[in-house]
Order: C-alpha cells, then structure tokens, then sequence
C-alpha cells in the first residue's frame, strides 16, 4: 500500500486545518452559505435530507486494519454506529454534525486518509479494479496510476472549479472491473504492439439523466505522457465545458455535442500546443510509488489446499460461500474474498462500527492487512490463504458477514434514495430490502447466476441503473412512487446502457416483476453458463416484455 | 475597487475611466485603438471575458496588464486562462477582475496571477488579513505553480 512522506502528510493535515478555518469563517459571517457550499463540498460535506452527510475518500478503494478501525471510531463516536460503503469505492457518514467535522478530519488524518474532493466541481476520488495485484489477467497493477493521479489532481489549482464533477477510473486487466467506460475519463493499461506499456484512454461516459458509454480518444498513450495528456483533457473541459445547465455541464455532453472526433482534435491540439514536460511525472517518481505496491512477500503454497477442499466438502454452507465469494489469485495457493455488504434484507452496503472492527481484525490477520472497498460496495480481503479461507468464513459468520452472493441477484447496488437523498424521488433501499428477501435461497440465487441489479432512487442515477443486468430507476408520478425496468446494461467489458422494458410499475410490483424476469430468462437461457445479460443480448428485450405486467392471479392475491 | 496582490491591498496604476492617463484597462475590442493612440510611455491593459480563448489573445507586443473577468467565484474558467496565457509566454500583470473567495486566492496566484481585483463589499466582509492567511493554509502543491515554486514532485527529485 501507498504510504504518505511528509509532503503527502502535510497537506493532508492543513487541508484539515483549513477546513476548520472556513466553518468558523461560516459561523462568523465571513462566508456566506453560497461560497461555503462549494468549499465544504469539495471536502465531501453535503447537506442532506436531514442532516449533514460526509464521504471520506478510500483512495482506489485500498485499506488497511488501522484505517478500517478508524473508520468504525468515526461511524461509532461522529455517527450512528454505521457507515455506508458507496459505488466510488468510498465510505460516507449519515449523521455528522458540522461543529465534529473538522475533528473527524483530524482523525482521518491520522490514518494517512482524508476526505479532499469526495465532491464538488472538481476531480473527484479515483477508482481501480478492487482485484488489483490479484487478478491473474493484469497488464500491470492500476494502483500506481491512481495513486499518482490522486497526487496530481489534489487540490489541482487550474482544475478545482469545473463546470461538473469529474471522475478518472484505472483498470490494468483485460477484463474491465473498474466500469472505466461510464467515467468522466477510463484509463485501461495496456501493451502496444512493441510490449510498451501505456493507456487507452476513454472520455465522456456517465450515467446521470443522460447516460452516454465512454469514447476512446487515445489508442495508445505511452505511459509517461499521461498527467500531460490529463491536463490537456482537463483544461478543454474546463474552458469548453457548458456551465449554463449543471444537467449539461458534464464531460460526456461536450464531448457528444463537439462529436468524438472534433474533440479528439482539440484535445491534441491542446496537448501539442504546451507539451507540458514538467508536468509529465518524473519516471523515478512513477518508481517510487510503483514500489509500494510490490506485491507482498507471499509464501510459497502448492495451487490446491487439501484442507479447504476438504473444509468443502464437510460443510454445505462453507461450500456455497467459497464457490460464491472467491476470485482466482495469482498466487498460488491464495484467493481473494469477498465479503458481502448485501445481507439479506438489509441496506446495500452498511456496514456497523462493530463490523468494520471485526472485518480489520479479520483483514490484519488473514489477508496480510489488507482489504479493498468494491464499486459494487462490498468488501474483498485481498490475499487470503485457501488453507485459511474456512477460518475466515467462520469469523465472518460470527460477524453476520458471511453471506454467499458476490456477483449473484441480491448483490445489488442501490443508491441512499429517498431514506437519506434530498434529491431522490423514490425509495431505492426498501426496494433492494424486497428483492433480496425474494430471492433469499442462496441455493436458488446460485441456480440464476450472474445478474447483477442497480437501483437508483432518482434520475440522476447514482444506484448505476443505466448499467444493471436489471436496472430500476424510482420516480415520483402524480404524489405515488414508480419504478422503471431496463434491461441489458453491463457496467465491464462490453459496456452497454440498459433499455426500458415498458411503462413504470408501482414500488409493491417490483420484486414480482423482477422474479418474472428471472423466470423467463431461466426459461430462454440455452444453458447455466449463458449469463442473464447474455440472454438478453441473443433474445432482444421482447421476450421479456410481457413479465412486467403481474397476470391477473397474482394481483387478485396482492390484493387478497 | 479594491486591488491586492500577495502583499495586501496596493494602489491601482491602472483606470478603465481616462484614456489619457499613464495606465489604462480597455475592453479587448478596443485595444488596437488603444495601441494607435497611445501616448509615449503608456502602459495599456485588456479586459478580457473568462469566454475568451487564451490562445487567440494578444499576449505579445507591448500589453502590460490582462484582467480576466471571473464573472462567478464557482466559475473556474479563468483559472485556465491565466495558466495558459503563462504558458504561452505571457509576461505582463496577470490581474482576476471580479468574483474570487480568499480561498482561491492561492491557486489563482499558482495559476499564474500577480493581483485580484474585488469589489468593495467583499473585502468588508472578507478583509485583506483573511485573503493573506488563506495564502499560507496549504504550503505545499503537487502542481507546478507558474511562479517558479517548486510543486511536491520537484521537491520529491531534489532529495533523490
């Protein structure tokens, strides 16, 4: 992992006192709420529907136990006893008040953490593959370019007042983990044709009202180019990028309403125009950061363990969870585990103080210190031994932590919605609550296989429905709740936007439709590894249309 | 209004009122009438609006001053301007005319302003000691600042 010098140490921690200046420049009048609002929000305070909401940046999603304790203090002390592990890999905090803020600052700052650009304008957290340094399929590990691009856009002088927000996602495997093609840019390392290593570079997806899949501008840029090439990005957005409609300020928009390909040429216009060599970064500053994420000393393991095959094999529910929650590692003898913020009829992607004390103790012990926060909103243990993955389960059973559905239909993301948002016109949480408490059997979730399911509580999209296998998008019609179907949206590899099946459905149909859906997939699908996504694409959205509708029996009951 | 650079509130040189005095702003569209009547030892300034592309502004040939208007403090338009009329090679004053908070002040001067020029009622409210403490909350940059202060990166070399 990343660890600060005294320059990354000492910015976090006048960032904090900074902060703490401008709320009692607020307090005593010298701010007023209008130029505050930018301010605090690019230190991720928002004002939510009932109370003050802070995100705290997990840098790449990367943690270690001592962070994790500190985040269940804060939940514990600042919080209700809870926070909320979001689709940017991040960890934000429902009910702080704004005197404690700066304090919770200082704490984070004690952990080599912060809570800088969580929001606001500017360039926001950068995401990675949660399975970086894992994946067997890694071109090179991603984290190294977000680390130095979160170096490079912090408190970015030229950059901290964008027309929108703006989000950089870093993928270094071939299978696309990160959902680079729905950023604001996608970065996804790769080799050319000589065995060089640089990036393809994608601008202009989003979500949102208007969701747009993300252009390719480079094919190949060599590696050492990027913070100039970023800069160059950057500085045609800001100047180009419309501010007269925040609906239409995002990146995705110039790009669209400019066309790829005029944007593409004022891109490299502006990058030859100022080369900006001493922006590029220096390659030994590229090393030094490099190092640190080195893979750790593994142990030399054999590829198979007796004792977890065995472990298996004695118990049903050990075997569901580790043919559900385990994803390959490059060595041998290890894996990296998931474990699941979805319990079954809960918030997606709540996790107690007490969890996250429980999850560090686990992580310190078992996964060589290590965890990493999904933009699906679970939690991977990184390098867990297979001879120790039994051990693991059993401490997150004693945790209720142990639920067996990385990947399946009650894996889902969903957005605070109207519990929480200020902006939702719908409920998101109790919709996921309804749809995992359909879809419990763990042994009938296995069976459907891969689906995942995003829910958004408003238009603004931040559940990803654009991009779910089943994507729910609630809106407010006439005073009364109603839900979208689209079907077909795939955030990875082949990204793709969902289509509305048909009209809106009331909240209470939902997780019928949803099981109709399922039905007639498991109906149509040509075998058990044709994924529902994948059916969807060879069948067209057609077949699926008529489940939407409840048949006459099933509303007479919901009526009964 | 109100001007201040690094040091505090310093006098304007410059007035947009006279055409004959010995330091004038004028509108970019009137500035090559400006430049034919120039008197001998005049210094001449453009306004310039944060639409303006940086590329195309005039930043040879004898201007003294460009003021880049910063309509909105969230308008973040300008501080593009100002880095790239520095990169170009632009030599003169570099002053942001209008909405700034004390808390941009500093990456207004990283992106290579020398003055901010503000309206009466901000500085009231926001006096000339806050915009100087502002500039020493955050001592340290990850970017190169245009006035030579090595960014955390150079700093970083320099110790290898």
């Amino acid at each position: 992992m990343y660890r600060y010098d005294e320059f990354d140490e000492t910015i976090v921690r006048q960032r904090a006192a900074q902060f703490r200046g401008q709320v009692e420049r607020r307090i005593d009048g010298s701010l007023t709420e209008e130029e505050f609002t930018p301010l605090r929000l690019m230190n991720g305070l928002y004002l939510q529907l009932h109370a003050y909401m802070l995100r705290v940046a997990v840098p790449y999603g990367t943690l270690n136990s001592k962070q994790m304790r500190m985040l269940g203090l804060i939940a514990e002390k600042y919080d209700r006893g809870y926070g909320h592990f979001t689709t940017r890999q991040n960890i934000q905090y429902n009910w702080p008040v704004l005197k404690d803020v700066p304090d919770i600052l200082d704490h984070l700052a004690d952990v080599e953490m912060h809570a800088i650009q969580t929001s606001g304008n500017c360039i926001r957290n950068v995401t990675a593959d949660h399975f970086a340094g894992v994946a067997a399929d890694e071109v090179e590990d991603p984290r190294p370019t977000a680390e130095l691009v979160r170096q490079w856009s912090t408190l970015h002088p030229e950059f901290a007042f964008l027309p929108r927000k703006f989000k950089i996602a870093v993928t270094g495997a071939a299978e696309d983990r990160a959902a680079i093609a729905v950023h604001d840019i996608g970065l996804q390392i790769l080799r050319n044709g000589a065995g060089e290593v640089g990036y393809r570079v994608l601008v202009g997806g989003g979500m949102g009202r208007t969701p747009f899949i993300a252009k390719t501008v480079r094919q190949f840029l060599p590696k050492a180019e990027l913070l100039g090439y970023l800069e160059a990005i950057l500085r045609v957005y800001n100047l180009e990028g419309r501010r007269d409609n925040k609906y239409k300020a995002r990146v995705k928009i110039l790009v669209h309403e400019t066309g790829t390909e005029e944007f593409i040429a004022k891109v490299e216009a502006e990058y030859s125009r100022s080369p900006k060599p001493s922006v590029q970064a220096d390659p030994a500053e590229v090393e030094r950061i490099a190092a640190y994420f080195a893979p750790p000393e593994y142990e030399t393991l054999p590829a198979i363990s007796a004792s977890f095959d065995e472990a298996q094999a004695a118990d049903p529910a050990f075997d569901l969870f580790a043919s559900t929650n385990l994803f390959p590692h490059k060595a041998p003898g290890y894996t990296a585990l998931t474990v699941s913020m979805k319990p079954v009829g809960a918030p997606p992607g709540d996790a107690s103080a007490k969890q996250m004390y429980q999850l560090a103790d686990i992580a310190e012990r078992w996964s060589l210190d290590e965890m990493r926060i999904t933009h699906v909103q679970n939690v991977v243990l990184p390098h867990v031994k297979l001879d120790e993955v039994h051990a693991v389960w059993t401490a997150l059973v004693e945790a209720g932590l142990e639920t067996p559905n990385a990947g399946l239909i009650t894996d889902i993301i969903a957005c605070p919605g109207m519990d929480y948002c200020k902006l939702a016109t719908a409920r998101s949480i109790p919709i996921a609550e309804a749809i995992s408490a359909r879809f419990a059997d763990p042994v009938r979730q296995r069976e459907i296989g891969k689906l995942g399911i995003k829910i958004s509580g408003c238009i603004n999209a931040c559940g990803h429905h654009h991009v779910g296998a089943i994507g729910i998008l609630g809106l407010e019609k006439g005073g009364i709740e109603n839900y979208q179907i689209t079907l077909g949206g795939e955030p990875g590899t082949d990204a793709s936007l969902g289509e509305r099946l048909g009209a809106g459905i009331d909240g209470d149909a939902v997780p019928g439709a949803i099981e109709r859906i399922v039905d007639t997939y498991l109906d149509l699908r040509t075998g058990e590894d044709e994924a529902f996504i994948q059916t969807v694409r060879r069948v067209g959205l057609d077949p699926f249309k008529p489940a939407l509708v409840a048949p006459p029996a099933e509303t007479a009951d919901a009526l009964a | 209004m109100p001007l201040l650079d690094r040091t505090g509130v310093k006098p304007d040189a410059f007035t947009r009122d006279d055409p004959a005095a010995p330091a004038i702003i004028v509108p970019l569209a009137s500035l090559d009438e400006a430049l034919a009547n120039r008197a001998q030892g005049q210094r001449i300034g453009i306004d310039v609006p944060n639409t303006a592309v940086p590329y195309d502004l005039p930043t040879q040939g004898g201007i003294d001053l460009i003021a880049v208007s910063f309509p909105k403090f969230g308008d973040g338009r300008g501080f593009s301007i100002g880095h790239a009329l520095r990169e170009s090679g632009y030599t003169g004053t570099l002053r942001v005319s209008g909405q700034l908070l004390p808390d941009q002040f500093a990456f207004a001067l990283q992106c290579g302003f020398d003055e901010v020029e503000i309206d009466g009622e901000r500085l009231a409210r926001q006096p000339v000691e806050q915009w100087l403490a502002a500039l020493g909350d955050v001592t340290l940059s990850y970017q190169e600042s245009t006035d030579g202060t090595p960014s955390i990166f150079a700093k970083r070399a320099a110790t290898r």
